[in-house]
């Protein structure tokens, strides 16, 4: 059965079931009465209600009536200044094209730095490490939990010795650096610091992105160690060191992404978003940071899903909230604290195991929204996602399907071509106001960890997923090669990970532990717990410790001890 | 006498957390009349057939996307064995590579569910197994 078999008894929609406040034009009236109701009755329309991914309804037609009290200058205004709905620089991409920075990571240190180096001569112009799960965790490659695991998802990295061998050859103080970690960013971050050191690279002008956002995994991804309280020590620690040590660096990435990812909608992925985004800065401030100095370092990074005009609706939407939250929330002062920064990712959700290659036109129309969206940088996803991290091959189509975008669509010659639409403007409209809806619920929660602890983001999350997950069962949601448009092909072929990384890894940490200073590493680890139990910042104690080679896990498990871990209540 | 409801332990092995499909099959199996236990997140294969047991279940469903499910089946698999529990039916659901499939299905894994399965189609394989 095709698409459009499946439609003819359904209802016929309203002529226009918007607001009562709607006050079309005699003109519009008239259209109404002489063109579109004829049509109707001889031609019902494909479906009584049209929605997007994200169950959000789209109305027929938009019109100057959609847009009653909307206000040009204030509610668009122009690109680089306030409210930022057409972009955060004047230029945009006529200025400079947004940062092609592919999400890379496999096997051990040395076959990643391998990647990298071929990412950087095939024209991208920044990294962005992908750890894998022991990592992410705060495991030793060669911790009995780590079976199975090592070099899987992303590198393996238990020291700095690995993380030496991950930027070798590759000059810290030119290229920008994203670093995809949560529960132990903070150590991560210590060894990149450390590294560049060794390289003679300035920590004043170095620059990149630590994804550093624990609420975020509480909330979707539930790649989390220790409780809320000490998570979020070590985030606001980064900040404090971060200000003082690294201003170029963006010590956060505020993740949309992996609650798109885990099932929310567009509304809800902006809103957890950015109230995740105000608790840094209400934690920040309790610090007693003050908020022009830390905010303009922190960074958002959205999803780009199907639901092309939804998600640039939500990119707009992202920056003038953002921007009201700081101007009338925060009585920020600095602009660089108002404009709302951000790294996209394609939705690697949508992407389908059935006819892989159906995926790069999914993820070059997603690409084009984040672009239109204004996004400052970008990552594709590759056709094999829904199978294995990606080949060289995938990888390489992901990276030119930007170049593409970039070079030939003409969508980077003019800044926010969709402004003015009255579709895009209204949507925008609605989006924002759905985002605050839910931004005010959290705030009577008292705050996100609050709202976490109780389960309430979560819940909204697995609703929305299993709601979806219902529609595409039902066909009413097509997916194709999914649901319809079937066919019988052949498997792909995929990357596979060398089963030697463990045993290598293993191996280079036996040798690390033998050939290391033990009473060094026993002297730092134990200054570290004695610093988390108090309220010193612990930047300084993690950089110590992991200079004398003390590994991930070691130093996890030193916090571990002090803070204890985590257990979420699972819902269903 | 009502019928007996089949009873599924749904169980998220790894060091992965992502687990929106888990959570998924568990809403739906239990809409479709099933008694389900969800087991949360990182579970150790010594954990899951302890629950097994414990939950006396007929089905146990995974959830793995880490590429950990070379190591991680054949595992449980031994362990389910060792505590009687053979006529249990082990699905896996995740992002498996074809390739992988034989030998996993070699080591006792009845089904292996990929991205794109409908809710029903699981729905329908355990309750046709279950009724042979």
């Amino acid at each position: 059965m095709s698409a459009d078999s499946k439609v003819s008894t359904q209802a016929v929609a309203p002529i226009h079931p918007s607001s009562a406040n709607r006050k079309p034009s005699d003109k519009e009236k008239s259209w109404e009465e002489n063109t579109l109701r004829p049509t109707l009755a001889k031609n019902p329309e494909r479906q009584a209600e049209f929605t997007t991914v994200s169950a959000y309804p789209i109305q027929r037609l938009y019109t100057p009536a959609d847009l009653s009290g909307w206000d040009a200058d204030r509610d668009l205004g122009h690109p680089g200044e306030p409210p930022y709905t057409r972009g955060i620089h004047s230029t945009m991409h006529r200025g400079r094209l947004w940062t092609m920075r592919q999400f890379a990571g496999f096997g051990a240190a040395e076959d990643t730095n391998q990647r990298f180096r071929y990412l950087l001569s095939q024209g991208q112009t920044g990294l962005s490490t992908a750890f894998d799960l022991p990592t992410l965790m705060g495991y030793d490659s060669d911790h009995p939990l780590s079976e199975g695991e090592v070099g899987k998802c992303g590198v393996a990295i238990s020291s700095l010795a690995d993380m030496e061998v991950l930027f070798d050859k590759i000059p810290l103080a030119n290229v920008t650096t994203s670093m995809t970690i949560n529960s132990p960013a903070a150590v991560i971050w210590a060894m990149y610091l450390a590294v560049a050191e060794k390289q003679g690279a300035d920590w004043k002008k170095i620059s990149g992105t630590l994804q550093n956002d624990i609420l975020k995994e509480y909330i979707a991804q539930k790649e989390y160690i220790y409780p809320p309280e000490p998570s979020m020590r070590l985030v606001i620690d980064t900040f404090e060191f971060g200000v003082k040590n690294t201003p170029k660096f963006n010590t956060i990435s505020i993740s949309g992404y992996h609650i798109r990812e885990a099932g929310s909608t567009a509304i809800q992925e902006l809103a957890f978003t950015l109230r995740d985004g105000l608790e840094y800065v209400e934690w920040g401030m309790r610090r007693g940071l003050d908020v022009d100095e830390f905010v303009p370092q922190l960074s958002f990074f959205f999803n780009a899903h199907n639901d092309f005009f939804e998600e640039i609706a939500k990119y707009r939407a992202a920056r003038r909230i953002w921007h009201k939250a700081m101007v009338e929330r925060y009585k920020s002062q600095n602009p660089r604290s108002w404009a709302l920064r951000f790294h996209t990712q394609t939705a690697g959700c949508s992407l389908t195991a059935q006819q892989p290659y159906n995926n790069v036109v999914r993820t070059a129309i997603q690409a084009l929204a984040a672009v239109l969206g204004g996004t400052q940088s970008l990552h594709t996803n590759s056709l094999d996602e829904a199978w294995a991290l990606p080949t060289e091959f995938a990888a390489t189509i992901a990276l030119r399907t930007q170049q593409i975008i970039a070079h030939e669509t003409g969508v980077a010659n003019t800044v926010d071509a969709l402004g003015g639409s009255y579709f895009v403007e209204t949507l925008t409209n609605e989006v924002e106001r759905g985002a605050w809806d839910y931004i005010e619920k959290i705030d009577a929660l008292g705050g996100m960890v609050a709202a976490i602890e109780r389960g309430y983001p979560q819940r909204e999350i697995s609703e929305a997923s299993y709601r979806y997950q219902m529609e595409v069962d039902k066909k009413e949601k097509i997916i194709v090669g999914v649901n319809d448009f079937v066919t019988k092909e052949k498997p792909l072929e995929t990357l596979q990970i060398d089963e030697t990384v463990a045993a290598r890894q293993a191996e280079r940490l036996s040798k690390l532990r033998a050939e290391r200073s033990s009473g060094e590493v026993a002297r730092r680890l134990s200054a570290l717990r004695k610093a988390a139990q108090g309220t010193e910042n612990l930047m300084p104690y993690l950089f110590d410790a992991v200079k004398s080679y003390a590994t991930l896990g070691e130093i996890c498990d030193a916090m571990r001890e002090v803070f204890g871990t985590y257990e979420e209540i699972a819902i269903t | 006498m009502p019928e007996k409801k089949i009873r599924v332990l749904i169980a998220k092995p790894g060091l992965d957390g992502h687990d929106r499909g888990a959570k998924i099959i568990a809403r739906a199996l239990r809409d479709a009349g099933m008694e389900v236990i969800y087991t949360g997140l990182r579970q150790t294969p010594e954990m899951i057939a302890s629950a097994a047991v414990q939950e006396d279940v007929d089905v146990i469903g995974l959830s793995i996307l880490s590429g950990a499910h070379n190591t991680l089946c054949p595992q449980l698999m031994s362990l389910l064995h060792d505590k009687g529990m053979d006529d249990v039916t082990v699905v896996l659901g995740g992002i498996i590579p074809e390739a992988d499939i034989p030998a996993l299905k070699k080591v006792g894994i009845a089904e292996i569910f990929l991205p794109g399965t409908s809710t029903q189609d699981i729905v329908q394989f355990i309750h046709k197994r279950l009724t042979h």
